[in-house]
Formats: C-alpha cells, sequence, structure tokens
C-alpha cells in the first residue's frame, strides 16, 4: 500500500481538529493556547506540502518557508504580550481573562 | 367752518388724545424717568381730550346740519392678493353721534380723576391709559372696514384690562382683569370668525363694499348644512357683541370689573366700551336684516340679559356693583331693540344711557370719595346734607334711568318698549315682557340705592370694615387732621370732581327730548342704518304713532311702563324709608330665590367648576395621556427600553472568554463553509 494524498490530507486534518480541540477545551494556560495555534499553521503546511510534491508545484513550498517564518515571528510577539500579561495580571490563566465580557 | 368734512381734521381726532397718552404714558411714568409732573401729564391729556372734543362736535354740526358724509381710506397698510389692509374713515350720523358722546364722557371723566385719583401713586398712568382708550374707541367707531374696527375693539378691551387691574397689588382686581379678558377672548374669537367668514365670502374688509355685496351673500348657503351663511356670520359677529356688551352668558366679567377705579367704570364699563357691541351690529345692520334667526337670537339673549341681570342689581350691596348690574341691564335693552330691528333706538338709548350711566357712576365715585372710599351701601345713608351737588345731580340720573318722562331715559327706553311691542318676530312676545318686568326692576334697585345712600339714618360708623380698610386706608393717611370720632362723616367733593357732574347731569335730563326726532325718525342715521321694512315694520308702526316728544311724554302717563316704574320708585320707598323691616321677611320667606341671586344664578360657579374646571382636566388629561403617556412613556422611553432591553440579551453573548470567541470563529467559518460548498453551487 503506498501513501497517497489522502493520507496526507488526513493527516492534515488530524492536526487542524487537534489543535482546534486544543482552543475550545483548554482552560488553564495561556501558551497551550499559543501552540495549538501553531499546530494549525503546521496543518495548513501539511496540507501546502502534500499538493506541492504531488501536483509537482514547488510553490506551495515555498509558501510554507513563509508561514513558518510568520509563525515565528507570531510566536514570538504572542510570547511577548504574554509576559506582560503575566506581568500585569500575576496570571495566564484562560479562565481568568475575561476583561471583555458584556 | 367748511361744509366738507377733511381727512386732515378727522385724523386729529383720534390722534390728540393718543398723543396725550404718549407723552404721559412715556415720559409721566417711571418708564421715560418722570420727567413731566402730574399737572402737565393731566393738563396735556385732556387738552388731547378736549381737542378731539370739539374737533367731534364740529364734525357733528357739518353731519346733522349740511348734511356732510365722509368715507375714504387714509393710508393702505398692506395688500394682500386681492384684499386690501386699509386705515379709513367713515363719517356718518352714527359716527358723528358716537364720537361726541365718547369724547365728551371722555372728557369730563378726565377732569373728573384729577379730584379721584388725587392721592394714587399710579396718576400719570392713568391719565395715560385713558387717553389711549379714547383714541380706540375713536378709531373703533370712525373706521370704514372691518379691520380698523376690529383693531380699536382690541385695543379696546387691552385698555379695559390694564384698568380693570391699575390696582395690580389687589389680589382680586388681577383676578377681574384676567377675568374680563378670557371672557372677552371667547367673544372675540366669535367675532373675528364672522369677520373671517365675511372676508372668504366678499373678499374686502371694506364696509361699503360689504354691504353692496350683501343680498347676494343673504343668498348662499352655509357649506354642509342647510343654514344660510348670513345667519352664521350675524351669529358670530354678534358673540363678538357678547362678549364686549356683555350680554348673558357672557356677562360675567362686568361686575367684577368695578375692581377698577370708578372714572373708568364710568367711561369704559358704563359709557362707551360696553356699547361697541350695539354700535357694531348697528353698523352693520345690512347684514343683520338678512337673517331672522340671528335677530330673534339677538332679542332673546337681550330680554334675558335686560330682565335677569336687573334681578340681581336688587341685592348688592356694593353702590358701584349696584350701577353695574343696571348698566348689564341697559345693555340687554339695547340689544332687544337690535333684534326689534330698531337699530337707530338702539343707538338713541346708547346715547341716552351713556350721560346718565356715566353721571350715576360719577356720582357713586363722588360718593365713595365722600365716605372714604367705603363702597358698602349699607354703611351709608343720609349723604344729602354732606354732598348737595351729588345727590342732586344722582337724583337727575336716577330719574333718567327708570324713565321718568321728559328725562332723556324715558324717550330711549320707552321708544325700545314700543319697538319691541311692534316688533313681529317670534321672540317679541317674551323680549316685551322681559322689557316691561325690567322697568319695574330697574325702578326697584335704582331707588333702593338711591334712599340707602342719600336718604334714611346715617350708618357710617356702624361699619366692620371701616378701620382695616387695606389700600385706601394708606391713601388717606395724611387726612389726620380729620380726627377719629367723625372721620367717618361724608364731605363734599371738590369742583373738578362735581362739575363733570353738573355738565353731564344737563344731557342727562334734556338730550331724549332733544334728539328723539332726529335720530328716530330723521334723517340723521338714514344713510347709516338699514331697515328691511317689509320684514320688520316695527320702527314704520312706531313712527305712526310719534307725535313730537312733547306728545309722546304726556302719553306715557297713561300707559304701563310709567305705572311701573312709579310702583318700582314706590316699592322701594316703602321697603327702604317707610319699613326697613319688610326686605329681611322677604328675604327670609324667599330664601331660595335671594341664594339664587346673592350666587348671581351660579355663572360663576358654572364657569369654575364646569368650564374652567373640564378646560383644566382636558389639559391634564392631555398631559398626563398625551404627553406623559404616549410621547413620553410611550415613544421616548419606550425606545431606549426597547435597545436596552435587546442589548441585555445580546451582551450575555459577550462572555470574555477567549474560547468562546474561538468557538464562535469556527462555527462561523463552519456556516460559511457549508454555504458556499453545498449550498452557493
Amino acid at each position: 500500500m503506498s501513501l497517497t494524498l489522502g493520507h496526507f490530507l488526513s493527516v492534515g486534518a488530524i492536526l487542524f481538529a487537534l489543535s482546534v480541540i486544543g482552543i475550545f477545551l483548554n482552560r488553564k494556560n495561556l501558551i497551550v493556547l499559543l501552540m495549538a495555534i501553531e499546530l494549525m499553521l503546521l496543518a495548513v503546511n501539511m496540507n501546502f506540502v502534500a499538493f506541492s510534491h504531488f501536483l509537482g508545484d514547488m510553490h506551495g513550498q515555498v509558501f510554507v518557508f513563509f508561514i513558518l517564518t510568520v509563525a515565528a515571528a507570531e510566536s514570538a510577539i504572542g510570547l511577548a504580550i504574554l509576559v506582560l500579561l503575566f506581568r500585569a495580571k500575576s496570571s495566564i490563566g484562560v479562565e481568568e481573562l475575561n476583561t471583555l465580557k458584556g | 367752518m367748511s361744509t366738507t368734512l377733511s381727512a386732515s381734521t378727522l385724523l386729529a381726532v383720534p390722534l390728540a388724545p393718543l398723543v396725550g397718552a404718549a407723552l404721559a404714558g412715556i415720559l409721566g411714568t417711571t418708564f421715560g424717568g418722570n420727567v413731566i409732573g402730574r399737572r402737565t401729564s393731566h393738563t396735556l391729556t385732556i387738552l388731547g381730550v378736549l381737542i378731539a372734543f370739539i374737533l367731534s362736535a364740529m364734525t357733528l354740526k357739518s353731519v346733522a346740519v349740511d348734511g356732510a358724509r365722509f368715507n375714504e381710506t387714509i393710508y393702505e397698510w398692506m395688500v394682500i392678493g386681492g384684499m386690501k389692509m386699509e386705515i379709513g374713515f367713515m363719517v356718518d350720523g352714527l359716527t358723528a353721534m358716537m364720537m361726541c358722546v365718547v369724547t365728551f364722557v371722555s372728557l369730563m371723566v378726565h377732569i373728573y380723576t384729577i379730584g379721584y385719583m388725587e392721592e394714587d401713586a399710579g396718576y400719570n398712568r392713568f391719565f395715560a391709559y385713558i387717553s389711549l382708550f379714547t383714541f380706540s374707541m375713536l378709531m373703533l367707531v370712525m373706521s370704514n372696514n372691518l379691520l380698523q374696527l376690529f383693531f380699536g375693539w382690541e385695543a379696546v378691551g387691552l385698555v379695559s384690562y390694564l384698568l380693570i387691574g391699575f390696582w395690580f397689588n389687589k389680589p382680586t382686581a388681577i383676578f377681574a382683569n384676567m377675568k374680563a379678558f378670557l371672557v372677552n377672548r371667547v367673544g372675540d374669537f366669535g367675532f373675528i370668525l364672522g369677520i373671517g367668514l365675511i372676508v372668504a365670502y366678499t373678499g374686502t374688509l371694506n364696509y361699503t363694499e360689504v354691504f353692496a355685496k350683501a343680498p347676494e351673500l343673504g343668498q348662499l348657503g352655509f357649506p354642509g348644512t342647510d343654514w344660510l351663511l348670513i345667519t352664521v356670520i350675524c351669529i358670530c359677529l354678534f358673540i363678538g357683541a357678547m362678549g364686549k356688551s356683555a350680554q348673558f352668558p357672557l356677562h360675567v366679567w362686568l361686575p367684577d370689573s368695578m375692581e377698577g377705579p370708578t372714572p373708568i367704570s364710568a367711561l369704559i364699563h358704563a359709557a362707551t366700551m360696553v356699547t361697541a357691541g350695539i354700535f357694531m351690529v348697528a353698523r352693520m345692520s345690512p347684514l343683520f336684516e338678512l337673517s331672522d334667526t340671528a335677530l330673534n337670537f339677538i332679542m332673546v339673549i337681550g330680554a334675558i340679559t335686560a330682565l335677569f341681570m336687573g334681578f340681581l342689581g336688587i341685592i348688592q350691596n356694593d353702590i358701584k356693583r349696584v350701577v353695574a348690574y343696571s348698566t348689564l341691564s341697559q345693555l340687554g335693552y339695547m340689544t332687544v331693540a337690535l333684534g326689534a330691528s330698531a337699530y337707530s333706538v338702539a343707538v338713541f338709548h346708547l346715547m341716552t344711557h351713556a350721560f346718565f350711566k356715566a353721571l350715576l357712576f360719577l356720582a357713586a365715585g363722588s360718593v365713595i370719595i365722600g365716605m372714604h372710599h367705603n363702597q358698602d351701601i349699607r354703611w351709608m345713608g343720609g349723604v344729602r346734607k354732606y354732598m348737595p351737588i351729588t345727590w342732586i345731580t344722582s337724583l337727575l340720573g336716577t330719574l333718567a334711568l327708570i324713565g321718568t318722562p321728559l328725562f332723556a331715559g324715558f324717550y330711549s327706553k320707552d321708544s325700545i318698549i314700543e319697538a319691541v311691542h311692534f316688533s313681529n318676530l317670534p321672540a317679541s312676545g317674551f323680549a316685551y315682557f322681559a322689557v316691561l318686568a325690567g322697568v319695574f326692576v330697574t325702578a326697584f334697585y335704582s331707588f333702593r340705592l338711591y334712599f340707602l345712600v342719600f336718604h334714611g339714618k346715617e350708618r357710617y360708623d356702624q361699619n366692620p370694615d371701616a378701620d382695616h380698610d387695606d389700600h385706601h386706608a394708606d391713601a388717606h393717611g395724611h387726612h389726620d387732621d380729620h380726627g377719629h370720632h367723625d372721620a367717618h362723616k361724608p364731605h363734599e367733593t371738590p369742583w373738578v370732581v362735581t362739575v363733570p357732574l353738573l355738565l353731564l347731569a344737563i344731557p342727562s335730563v334734556v338730550i331724549g327730548f332733544m334728539t328723539i326726532q332726529p335720530m328716530l325718525f330723521g334723517e340723521f342715521l338714514k344713510d347709516a342704518i338699514h331697515i328691511n321694512l317689509e320684514l320688520h315694520p316695527a320702527m314704520e308702526k312706531f313712527a305712526e304713532e310719534f307725535h313730537g316728544p312733547l306728545a309722546m311724554a304726556l302719553h306715557a302717563f297713561s300707559t304701563a311702563p310709567f305705572y311701573l316704574a312709579l310702583g318700582g320708585a314706590v316699592t322701594a320707598w316703602y321697603m327702604y324709608m317707610v319699613n326697613p323691616a319688610v326686605p329681611a321677611a322677604i328675604g327670609r320667606t324667599f330664601k331660595p330665590i335671594v341664594t339664587l341671586l346673592e350666587n348671581k344664578y351660579y355663572m360663576d360657579w358654572f364657569n369654575e367648576n364646569v368650564l374652567a374646571r373640564g378646560a383644566r382636566m382636558l389639559g391634564t388629561g392631555l398631559w398626563k395621556g398625551g404627553d406623559q403617556g404616549v410621547i413620553e412613556t410611550g415613544v421616548v422611553n419606550a425606545s431606549w427600553k426597547l435597545v436596552g432591553g435587546v442589548s441585555a440579551v445580546v451582551r450575555r453573548m459577550q462572555t470574555g472568554y477567549l474560547y468562546h470567541y474561538a468557538l464562535m470563529m469556527i462555527v462561523g467559518i463552519l456556516l460559511f463553509m457549508t454555504y458556499f460548498v453545498w449550498l452557493a453551487k
């Protein structure tokens, strides 16, 4: 049995679903939230690479590099915000961050 | 003097008092810095009225003797579409007579005021007002169009308001002037509706043009009903006259207007302003002649006023109020005459009444001065000894009022009774009864007043209110030399008071004898008053009966009115001179009637509790229901409550938790994807 595009897309979908669930169910830690977002981006990358390989188009892999760069920058900013948030609130628990409540 | 009338002379008649009023009113009060003193301001205003009187007398002479007439527009104020608003004068017998009456009585009142208002702080203001009144009244009577008539009508109403409330520190005076103003508004509303209808159907305000179109106006029906248009117009105009001339049920303001100073009661609320309604109906006679319904209405209203207001005069104790109710009753007589199409008789009575009623009022004022501002006739009596001039002039005025043959009031009042007798309108039966009964009542209350004031025991020291007389006590504060024990004794008034009395007593006696022939049967009023003799032959029949003033006076001794008047006078003499216990006994026996009269037929009660309270309830209803209920609760508050309520639900979705927002995003994405992938193919 050989690996088909479907297998790769399935892995991507599973990763994406895992990250979404990670966002909903995580009530404790904001770092886990950032990780879940990273995972979501990786799931997208997986799709890009898979399509690039099976369709013979290099553009997909070029895009992956861009996404990884942006993801790195985003993580850096996210962690910096997280540090500031911790300084302000002495907590990074998701449950306690409800300042936007109406 | 020239035989024709010139516009500039006529213009000077109303303007001279206006100039006097402006000078006294602006320069003589704190408004203009009190530049001129009392003497200057009364000299200026009297001069203005004197000029007006002399010019009026000259006008009367050229109208009556030379037959001069004047009808021209002096100034065009504005033109709206085809309608011209102008100021113009129309001088004929009616106008000339009114001008003379107004300026003469006004002149007498001006002179009298020097004595009456001597100690009042508002001296200059008072002169300014009465001169302004003279101007307004002259504008009213000299007008040749409805607009100027309305201007004068409102201006005299304004001055009347100002003068009733002249003592503005007195709450009763303020209440009275408010009442007068409001009741007059009711009448004026009818009046302006009448004018509006005339303008709507004829397109002009000018008397001559309106009268020229009167016959075609008489053919039209009122839209939407089967009434005649002319009936509606006439009744609307007459409602205006009811307000100004204090006819039932709009009479309620006149007795209360006695809160004002006595000179204006004489000038405005007896002699001139209240007769404006009579004058207006006489002037509009070509219109009123076209509507029998309106004439019947007028006669009924007049008859009610003439009889029932007379009854009220019987039980009043305030000297001025007795005369005020007498004025109401006499105005009722004039109105009855109008209803009987005897316009000239109404105007004739207007003239004689102006003289003898102004005389009675000024005499009452003179008694009030003499009695140190006590107005209650129960605490007078025997004044004859102390005030001989006032006594004799009052007696002449009273005799004229009750219709003693040869006196002025006799000719006019008997003419009214005769005219009503000959009238063929359905209402004339009731009206004839009312005016005949009114003769007895008039004689009774007049002589009751006369005997209580001038004869009988002196009762000055029994007045329970004498020592705490509010306002006037201060005014008389410097009369300390009178001493306390004889402070209530009356004294004769100064010459400025008695001379007008004497000058008014002369026409009160002779004017009827002198003028009945030209005014009722001559050419003097022929062109001013239009009577449809085929339909309303009262005046024609009356003219056949008339054989000169002397014959009329002699004939009176064999007619009912003379004996009714005599009976009234004798009854008053018996009840108040011979046997003073009788009135009290009658009062006890007919308690309900006396209560009814004391409450003035509950008219004031009705107005206050039904009309005023109804209006207040309507206002409260609109405020509570309309404003607070619909606008505030229903519109303003409901809109914010709606927004608030919706927001209260919606804001629960904003939990503030990040994962809820994320879930919503995912759900949204799923929905969009579902839509794009499956549904929007």
